[in-house]
């Protein structure tokens, strides 16, 4: 146990706690604030794994832009006035017992393939090199990425006042 | 100024009329003076074009420049071998008089719309088509491979297709529209039979490559009688486009459209197209291949020229007039005689734009009436447009001092000196026919329309002179329309600077046995060859030469023929023309009805229609219904064993089917809850079973 | 040495992704079922990561992460602008009563 391994099981065990709660709880809200807590553990995640850059927009981008929009959407589509704001379940019992079960076979399959065995490679700073590649070769997806938000902004716009 | 701006030049020339269409077009529905962005953009192609020539004959007069790039490389391809497909353009002297032709008629006639086109609905558009029409003119024009020109070839199609039925509620302007792009198809399909000929042959469409392969020896599938077909079939296109016989019977009906249109498209440019097309693969033509194009070309000189005596509609008999001069043009290649062809190309295509603008001015004046049965009188309003006039029919009839004397005269000694060799002396004798013929109809055009008394004293009255942008380009036209433009000599153009320097004639690469024998070089000519002129033998040299002045006093000694006949007709009305066309009654009925060809062409597509429905018919009643009552004592049998069959086994066996489907039925209609949560959560589910199904496989 | 690997990540992702799917099946709540696939795919942009970290290539997978976050974003948008269309149509939100797939 080093200070890597205990930092990795810190922001695990923030991600997996936090996302539980996103799912179990009632109260939309909680859900909310404890996907915010998710995300920062990803991101943590993201930075051990030598993604520095990943990781800062992984911030930015969801925590503060995507959340922020959702509990906008909690906002709006509740009458505020119920003071707490719930979701109903469905099927919780058939859904645990399917969803364990899945659960349990991904960590089989991850667990017995002898993935090819390569040490972590950390690089310096990721911010020049994705830059020079997304300008390069990935120029296309960058420019059609563009254009897709594009047409989600002016989407999402023209649904959203019908 | 050196080759890389040269290049540029034209590539701007080729691509900004696109540009101007594109932006004629998105902009013209709001922005009422959106034509102005399309003029301006023609004046500077215009001006591209003007300077480009020049550098070109100035500076590169005996250098052809090519610039390409390669559009696919399909690389090592299986049976074909290496295959890439380039496109690009080729910049000789030919393809650049031409470029300068086309920008210059497609600037006039843009001027010249904006008055004639004034005040209709869709005026932004038509300026927009104009745009297009230049694009693929230019593109025709400047390619370097058979491949872009079909291309571009289609693309004239359509924007002719499009002007022709520019106003297209009236029926006939559609119908005209689609009958000029349906014979056009027809044409086009040789056309493309031959392009895929080549392709197969010899792996690339470049002009350059063939030629090198066929100098070489290549021929398709080994035969000269191949090479023959291709360039026949490569000649079908330009019997389509420039509406040769048989298929000539577009272009009168393509008058429905705009005047300057028909000036544009349908007299200078576009029609011009496939006689340029020839000039193009010119030096692959066997001898029976050109003797072909000679003989269609003679047909549609001839037959054309005999219709347009008898019409009343002043586009008809102008519109079948072209027709005719492309059939001279068409017949010149045919007998080997390159330059002048293409030199009487350029010189109609300015005298006969003049001719249509000119009636489109009387036109305009007259309140849109066409008939010249109806006009008369003009002089007088219209003195620009009159004095203009007469002088392109002066051009067109072959009078000295004018450009059409020159290509004219050259034409029909080339026709000569290829009878006195080869012993075909029909198209000498057709050749000074339609001289006549044509010096006839033209001034019988102009004398009903200019002279003697208004018939109409109303549309008279009201008749003007055209405004200045009308006039203008009418003059230009005219002036290009001098010999001096093209030699000093009047009488002569070969010593002018057009033939002897700009237009020089190609050295043939098929196999000297399918040449025509005169086009064989046996001994070097030594100052011939100094000028690159060494397709052809000494002795046409020799003949050409001798028959120069024969052949000019007889075209004059025609033409002047023809202008008194018509002027004794009808200035002086010493000779009846209602009694002279009452005692040839048949004959005049015959060219009054063109021929008869659009009926004829209707007995043969509707006849064999009929014809086939009748066999149908026989078909259906002998074969079809002897099989079906056969069948129908077989059916009874087999229903009356079947019969019993069903009520057993089959009902049994449908009645299980249906049970057991209700069954699954009623337990997976739980599933359809229309829920997305529900198809989820079974889409989970699904997956899971796929993992231990492939596990315990 | 540190005893972290692969596997260590791709166990997370695991869990992540089947906690996304459990939310996106049991919650009633349009906006819930939102924040399910939210976790589904920061699941699969941990796997991306990973792989590229320990596969020798690290910054070609960041690049494909990083087009997954902007898809998340648009994703959010629209469905987000969906929720408010349905919000104003059926006056709730809640996926179960909006059964109209099934006639």
């Amino acid at each position: 146990m080093n200070l890597y391994d205990i930092i990795f099981y810190l922001f695990a065990i923030i991600t997996i706690v936090s996302a539980t709660f996103v799912v179990f709880t009632k109260n939309i809200v909680y859900a909310a604030y404890n996907l915010l807590l998710t995300l920062f553990g990803i991101a943590g995640l993201y930075v051990l794994l030598g993604a520095d850059f990943i990781g800062i927009v992984q911030l930015i981008i969801y925590v503060g832009g995507i959340l922020i929009l959702i509990l906008f959407g909690v906002m709006l589509t509740n009458k505020i006035t119920d003071v707490p704001i719930k979701s109903g379940v469905l099927q919780v019992i058939p859904a645990s017992i399917g969803v364990g079960m899945l659960a349990g076979i991904l960590i089989l399959i991850v667990t017995n393939i002898s993935w090819r065995n390569m040490e972590l490679t950390v690089p310096e700073s990721t911010i020049g090199s994705l830059g020079m590649l997304l300008m390069n070769e990935y120029i296309l997806i960058f420019e059609l990425l563009g254009m897709l938000l594009l047409i989600a902004l002016i989407g999402a716009a023209n649904i959203a006042r019908k | 100024m050196n080759e890389s701006t040269l290049i540029s030049l034209s590539l701007f020339a080729l691509f900004a009329p696109l540009a101007g269409f594109i932006i004629t077009l998105l902009t013209g529905k709001r922005l009422k003076t959106a034509y102005l962005i399309e003029n301006f953009i023609i004046s500077l192609v215009l001006l591209a074009s003007i300077i480009a020539l020049f550098v070109k004959l100035a500076y590169y007069v005996d250098k052809d420049i090519v610039s390409e790039i390669t559009w696919i490389d399909l690389g090592i391809v299986p049976i074909m071998g290496k295959l890439s497909i380039e496109l690009g353009i080729l910049l000789d002297n030919v393809s650049l008089i031409m470029m300068f032709v086309v920008s210059l008629i497609s600037a006039l006639v843009h001027y010249y719309s904006i008055e004639y086109m004034r005040g209709d609905k869709r005026y932004n558009r038509y300026f927009a088509y104009l745009g297009i029409f230049t694009f693929s003119m230019m593109g025709i024009v400047l390619t370097h491979n058979i491949l872009m020109m079909y291309i571009f070839w289609e693309l004239v199609g359509l924007s002719s297709y499009l002007l022709i039925g520019f106003w297209y509620e009236k029926k006939s302007a559609s119908d005209a529209g689609k009958k000029a792009f349906i014979v056009n198809r027809i044409g086009d399909l040789g056309m493309f039979a031959g392009i895929l000929m080549i392709f197969v042959t010899y792996h690339t469409f470049t002009f350059d490559k063939i030629f090198a392969a066929i100098g070489e020896g290549i021929l398709p599938f080994n035969s000269e009688f191949w090479l023959t077909a291709t360039g026949i079939l490569l000649f079908c296109g330009a019997i389509g486009k420039s509406a040769q016989f048989p298929l000539h019977v577009w272009l009168p009906d393509a008058m429905e459209g705009p005047t300057p249109v028909s000036a544009l498209i349908h007299a200078a440019t576009m029609v011009a197209a496939g006689v340029y097309m020839v000039t193009r693969i010119f030096v692959m033509l066997t001898g029976d291949a050109m003797l072909f194009i000679a003989t269609i070309g003679a047909l549609s000189a001839f037959i054309p020229a005999t219709i347009a005596l008898t019409q009343t509609d002043i586009k008809k008999v102008l519109a079948y007039s072209t027709v005719s001069q492309l059939g001279y043009m068409v017949m010149a290649l045919g007998v080997g005689a390159y330059a002048f062809g293409f030199f009487h190309l350029v010189t109609h295509a300015f005298f006969k734009a003049g001719l249509f603008l000119g009636s489109g001015s009387v036109i305009h004046s007259m309140h849109h009436e066409q008939d010249i049965m109806k006009m008369g009188g003009l002089k007088k309003k219209m003195p620009i447009t009159y004095w203009t006039f007469l002088f392109y029919s002066l051009a067109i009839s072959g009078i000295p001092l004018t450009s059409g004397f020159l290509s004219k005269d050259g034409i029909l000694a080339s026709a000569m000196s290829f009878g006195s060799l080869t012993g075909y002396h029909i198209f000498a004798v057709v050749g000074f026919l339609v001289a006549l013929l044509t010096a006839f109809y033209m001034f019988r055009l102009l004398i009903l329309t200019f002279h003697g008394e208004p018939k109409d004293h109303h549309k008279f009255d009201h008749a003007h002179e055209s405004p200045a942008l009308m006039t203008v380009p009418l003059i230009v036209l005219a002036i290009l329309s001098i010999f001096a433009f093209y030699t000093l000599n009047p009488l002569d153009a070969q010593q002018g600077w057009v033939l002897n320097k700009w237009i020089t004639t190609p050295t043939s690469v098929v196999p000297e046995s399918a040449r025509y024998p005169f086009m064989v070089n046996h001994e070097t000519h030594g100052s011939a060859e100094a000028h690159g002129q060494i397709i052809h033998s000494v002795e046409y040299t020799e003949s050409l030469h001798h028959s120069h002045y024969p052949a000019m006093f007889l075209s004059l000694f025609v033409a002047l023929l023809g202008i008194f006949i018509a002027y004794m007709m009808y200035e002086k009305k010493k000779m009846d023309a209602d009694k002279i066309a009452g005692s040839m009654k048949p004959l005049y009925n015959f060219s009054l009805n063109k021929w008869y060809f659009d009926e004829l062409y209707g007995v043969i597509a509707i006849g064999a229609s009929l014809r086939l429905t009748e066999i149908l018919k026989w078909f259906d009643n002998t074969i079809i219904d002897g099989i079906v009552n056969g069948s129908g004592w077989i059916t009874k049998v087999t229903s009356a064993i079947s019969g019993w069959f069903d009520n057993w086994v089959i009902d049994g066996a449908v009645n299980a089917v249906a049970y057991i489907s209700g069954f699954f039925g009623i337990a997976l209609k739980k599933t359809q809850t229309g829920k997305v949560q529900t198809y989820v959560a079974l889409a989970v589910f699904g997956v899971m079973v796929f993992y231990f199904a492939m596990r315990l496989l | 040495m540190s005893s972290i690997g692969l596997n260590h990540f791709l166990i997370i992702s695991s869990i992540l992704f089947s906690l996304g799917v459990f939310g996106v099946i049991t919650r009633k709540n349009a906006v819930m079922v939102l924040m399910g696939i939210e976790l589904i795919l920061n699941a699969a942009n941990i796997n991306f990561v990973a792989f590229s970290a320990y596969g020798g290539f690290p910054v070609k997978g960041q690049i494909i992460a990083l087009f997954v976050i902007v898809l998340a974003a648009a994703e959010a948008a629209i469905a987000l602008a969906i929720v408010l269309n349905i919000y104003k149509n059926f006056n709730n939100v809640n996926v179960d009563e909006i059964d109209n797939l099934r006639e």
